[in-house]
């Protein structure tokens, strides 16, 4: 039944406001403030969408709002304090940020870490990222309309962040990797406490699959949903999760192995869609292949000191340091000066949960950096939501923003 | 090797080269960067620029180095591009052109250091509010200290 069969509908316009129309295609655009507060951007990210009736025309982020100026604080911290502020970057994966400034400053020091800190490093890094998927898929979730999901996953995340307070006391900002090994030794009984979480944890990913993965309405809003070419990836700087769910075949840890990944059995799931729901099946098969590399380093966690034989650059044990004077000079040093490190620079790169991690450290010999550059995945990966979005409709952006699972402090810093 | 298929092209690019920690460290002229930029990504096969950034030599002469990092997913290795530019209106040509994913990092580059890009599609301020004054990277912006 069309409008004019309505009595009292007249199906045409006045004939002035059709001539406008025609006259004038734009006059109907909208543009379209989302943010900097938005309940789905998840922090202060803001897009100026422009719309034609439901249809993106334009998608314009701003960034900035958490602009913190980290990078010019290491300049005035020295190399070790420098490990809290890679935590406070991006708050979902504080040890992968920990891990890779640390191997950067390593590098530049030409420092040779113990098998069980490298191990250690590993085991909690990977916890990291099923902390981070965990968050991303819980909220994504919720974004989309699937409410319980939510809940199941802060559940396992929950029991994550108390492993990391047993770890270094602190649930979120653990600063527990230093330049030179742990800042802790391990605690006592972590074996059973991991071993219970990582026993458990397979069944509760099959958990939240039941939930998702053959949901109709879940497959509805994200198939086909938030496509980009790869070409379009790899030249706006898009990586992690989202270019490995277009087929590239493409993860730091296998291509570039850093702290002992390479004698680690895992695979880099990829698939070929390239859309929402793909990046949703990566992750979720990449929480799988975590938990085997966690599995791994538990059954096979080598002993040994979790410190570097460096005494001019690791703090002395407690008991050493008040009846051995090498030991109490060695203290003094560190901690009124900090230690020097050789002239140089280096760009350390790690697989993040969200992408490459890059850490550019320039040191001029002093005990302060000269120049600390932070790559944060974020970043690259926001700059693709024009193209991303551009051209599809507004009841999908939010499906297609939150599959790039970003973190606004770690694009901001 | 990148070097010397470099040199045979623009045999004045390159100014100098070092490879250090395993690191490829490329000194480019300013002047070079987007032809340099354009025949790694055409001929090299250098699809990703993961990250351009600067650093700042206050008070020696040229100011700002300019440092890209190029990675190529395909050969899984690594360049490092650096060309310096003057501290009296730093200056260099943009090479949005050859990455897209130029573009945010190019302007991070110029809200922090105020350093200008040539040719940039829209140059403008990207973490720091548009009426801030000054651009903290610089070695001569104090972080400490009573406000001036």
């Amino acid at each position: 039944m069309s409008d004019s069969d309505i009595p009292g509908v007249t199906a045409t316009l006045p004939e002035t406001e059709a001539r406008e129309t025609e006259a004038r295609p734009t006059v109907r655009r909208m543009t379209l403030n989302m943010g900097p507060q938005h309940p789905s951007t998840h922090g202060v990210l803001r897009l100026q969408v422009e719309l034609d009736g439901e249809n993106i025309v334009r998608c314009m982020p701003e960034i900035g709002y958490l602009h913190t100026g980290i990078e010019k604080e290491f300049e005035v911290k020295t190399y070790q304090q420098g490990v809290t502020l890679t935590d406070r970057i991006d708050y979902l994966a504080p040890l992968s940020n920990n891990l890779c400034y640390c191997l950067a400053v390593e590098k530049l020091l030409g420092l040779e870490i113990p098998p069980m800190a490298q191990w250690t490093r590993v085991m909690l890094t990977e916890l990291t990222r099923l902390n981070s998927h965990l968050v991303w898929l819980g909220t994504h979730a919720i974004d989309i309309g699937a409410m319980s999901v939510f809940l199941y996953c802060f559940r396992e995340r929950e029991e994550i962040l108390r492993i990391f307070e047993m770890y270094s006391g602190q649930r979120m900002m653990t600063s527990y990797f230093r330049i030179g090994g742990l800042a802790l030794e391990p605690p006592r009984g972590w074996q059973q406490r991991i071993r219970k979480f990582i026993d458990v944890f397979p069944s509760r990913v099959d958990e939240y699959e039941d939930l998702l993965t053959n949901n109709r309405i879940w497959i509805g809003r994200t198939k086909g949903v938030g496509y980009i070419s790869i070409e379009d990836m790899l030249d706006i700087g898009i990586t992690g999760p989202m270019l490995r769910a277009g087929g590239v075949d493409w993860d730091i840890r296998k291509a570039q192995p850093y702290s002992s990944y390479e004698k680690f059995d895992f695979e880099v799931p990829t698939r070929k869609d390239n859309d929402v729901y793909a990046r949703y099946l990566v992750r979720i098969e990449e929480m799988r292949q975590s938990a085997r590399i966690i599995q791994q380093a538990l059954e096979g966690m080598p002993s040994g000191r979790w410190t570097a034989d460096a005494p001019h650059i690791v703090l002395p044990d407690r008991e050493k340091m008040k009846t051995e004077m090498e030991a109490l000079i060695y203290h003094f040093k560190i901690v009124t000066e900090g230690f020097r490190v050789p002239e140089g620079e280096v760009y350390q790169v790690v697989e993040s949960p969200r992408g490459e991690v890059g850490y550019y450290v320039v040191s001029d010999g002093t005990p302060k950096p000269y120049r600390v550059h932070v790559r944060g995945p974020s970043f690259g990966n926001l700059q693709g939501v024009s193209r991303m979005v551009e051209g599809t409709l507004i009841a999908d952006l939010i499906a297609a923003i939150g599959s790039m699972d970003f973190v606004l402090g770690d694009s901001d810093r | 090797m990148l070097a010397n298929d470099l040199r045979a092209i623009h045999p004045e690019a390159i100014l100098a080269e070092k490879l250090e920690r395993n690191e490829l460290t490329l000194e480019i002229g300013a002047d070079w960067i987007v032809p340099a930029c354009m025949f790694l990504k055409e001929q090299q096969k250098f699809t990703r620029l993961s990250t351009v950034t600067g650093v700042d030599r206050y008070p020696s002469e040229p100011r700002f180095e300019l440092v890209y990092h190029l990675h190529s997913v395909e050969r899984n290795e690594r360049v490092r591009l650096k060309c310096r530019v003057s501290g009296e209106e730093p200056e260099i040509d943009s090479v949005t052109s050859v990455w897209g994913a130029a573009n945010w990092y190019e302007r991070e580059v110029f809200d922090l250091f105020g350093v200008r890009f040539r040719n940039h599609p829209e140059l403008r301020r990207i973490m720091l509010p548009d009426d801030w004054e000054g651009h903290p990277l610089r070695k001569d912006c104090q972080v400490t200290g009573p406000r001036v």
